[in-house]
């Protein structure tokens, strides 16, 4: 078999595209001013600025004043619920996310228990999806904030944010809505008009922008804290200078995105084929989340009696780039909380792997995985002392 | 992130399998933690003449049971016994803070497999295998 080179990891980050790069040009030459300086060379970046901003409402469904620039996806997320937990602490300090959360979310939330803030984490159910039921049964006199993930990264369930949203204001009209899209952004369609949230984050670098580039929109009447101090940049809203390159790098990736929605059958066709075939193919294993509810190339399975980083470093030797729940893949002791909420046992989420398909994919790169994986975890499985042998 | 010693011993890990009647056999960790390695002695006065592992476990977990086994095979039980995780970690040039755990486990391996021996064998010892399989212990801990 001729070894081929396979990235199939997607949900981590993406290759900057060349139609990317090309609308960030301008912004590394001639274009160089400060869209804050009055004369005309900042003027030119000036229209560079507000151009991205308006092709991003327009994509999104929201007005140009409720986009903002943030340096990643991380800070939105940190602006998002910092921002409105204290903004609106006066009505109450309780907070509701679920357990299935990015770090991004989750540490964030961690950090406010200590500011003296209450956090209540939903559990999802064992295909890891949130109901809006359990989201309303969280929810006090006192809860100002939900914060609940549009796509998990890890086993890419796709979560009913509209739902959420609509059941939680019909509880509480004041309660702010916050959801990470970073994942979802690119593999759904995202209409802030109808979504109902009130803030959506997103980052870059998923969508074939850099890293480096993320954005949160913040409807009209949200109360949210500025996050960062500065010179009145975002509206007062968001300090420091503007990023202009990066962000017309974002706006054209966003652009991209949208308009490769169409591509998202051919996608979530190689997923199945691969799900079903690995299923086929190798013995003791599982499939994590949701099938139907699930991001187009998101790819999450578990293997007993074999552990994810030896995986994923044989994997690499074939030339294909994975990814991995595995405790022993971080620095943490835990393997993934994702695969543990939603009932995978411990022993078993040490064999979790994840393959993220993108556009960039083709069929031959399944068939590729096809050939190599199943030997990958024999071998690994004959070095087992727990392995029991095939059924 | 590893060293291409490590990376040599994992991708093409030495004394991989099992011994059959063997006379010291040695299981430490865990499925739970994550891995788990077992180790075969065949033992000929006094003297280590074979050895082989079988692991559950990480690219370092693989690597340090495949050191671990190069470094006692032919030796005698004594100079294994001295065999320490620390000794392991250095013929590797070195592992990751966080992988550490996988050097001592396989020290436990070895020591546990020669306990063994030594029971099977009548033969008083005072072996003490460590790990009670609080990670947290381990990482703290300075090897």
């Amino acid at each position: 078999m001729e070894k081929r080179f396979v990235y199939a990891d997607n949900s981590a980050t993406t290759p900057v595209y060349p139609e990317v790069l090309e609308a960030m040009m301008p912004a590394f030459g001639d274009v160089y001013g400060n869209p804050s300086s009055l004369y005309s060379k900042g003027g030119e970046a000036k229209r560079i600025l507000d151009a991205s901003r308006e092709k991003i409402a327009e994509v999104l469904g929201c007005k140009p004043t409720e986009f903002f620039f943030t340096s990643c996806g991380t800070e939105s997320d940190n602006w998002a619920i910092k921002g409105a937990a204290r903004a609106n602490a006066s009505r109450g300090k309780h907070l509701v996310t679920t357990k299935i959360e990015h770090h991004a979310v989750l540490h964030t939330m961690k950090s406010l228990e200590k500011e003296g803030f209450e956090v209540t984490y939903v559990a999802p159910d064992s295909e890891g999806i949130i109901s809006p039921e359990s989201i309303v049964a969280a929810l006090r006199e006192d809860t100002t904030l939900v914060a609940v993930m549009y796509a998990n990264n890890e086993i890419g369930t796709i979560e009913p944010i509209r739902e959420i949203t609509e059941a939680v204001k019909a509880y509480n009209n004041k309660i702010v809505v916050f959801t990470d899209a970073v994942q979802a952004l690119g593999n759904v369609k995202i209409n802030l008009h109808e979504l109902g949230v009130d803030m959506l984050s997103i980052s870059g670098h998923k969508i074939h922008a850099p890293k480096g580039i993320g954005g949160l929109y913040i409807k009209t009447g949200t109360r949210v804290h500025t996050f960062v101090d500065g010179g009145g940049q975002e509206r007062n809203r968001r300090g420091g200078t503007e990023n202009v390159a990066y962000i017309a790098g974002l706006a054209k990736a966003i652009e991209l995105a949208d308009k490769n929605l169409a591509d998202a059958p051919r996608i979530a066709k190689m997923r199945d084929r691969l799900i079903k075939e690995i299923v086929e193919k190798i013995p003791y294993v599982r499939v994590n989340g949701s099938l139907e509810k699930r991001l187009p190339g998101n790819v999450n399975v578990a293997f007993e009696y074999i552990e994810g980083e030896s995986m994923l470093l044989l994997l690499d030797m074939w030339g294909i780039c994975s990814s991995t729940g595995s405790a022993c893949s971080s620095n943490s002791l835990e393997p993934s909380h994702v695969l543990l909420s939603i009932g995978v046992p411990v022993e078993v989420a040490h064999g979790s792997l994840r393959l993220s398909l993108g556009r960039d994919n083709t069929e031959e790169d399944v068939d590729y995985i096809l050939e190599v994986l199943p030997r990958v975890v024999q071998r690994l499985r004959d070095m087992s002392p727990i392995y029991p042998g095939n059924k | 992130m590893y060293s291409e010693k490590v990376m040599d011993h994992f991708s093409a890990p030495r004394n991989v399998g099992e011994i059959e009647n063997a006379d010291g056999v040695g299981e430490v960790g865990n499925a739970v933690c994550g891995d788990i390695m077992k180790i075969f002695l065949k033992i000929e006065n006094g003297v280590i003449v074979d050895v082989k592992f079988k692991t559950f476990g990480c690219g370092a977990a693989i690597a340090t049971s495949s050191m671990a086994t190069e470094m006692i095979k032919g030796k005698k039980i004594e100079e294994a016994l001295e065999l320490t995780n620390k000794a392991v970690v250095e013929a590797l040039d070195g592992l990751p803070p966080a992988k550490i755990h996988c050097s001592v486990l396989a020290e436990e391996a070895v020591k546990s497999a020669i306990a063994d021996y030594y029971d099977k064998n009548g033969i008083e010892h005072n072996i003490n295998i460590g790990c009670d399989c609080n990670c947290e212990g381990c990482h703290k801990h300075d090897h």
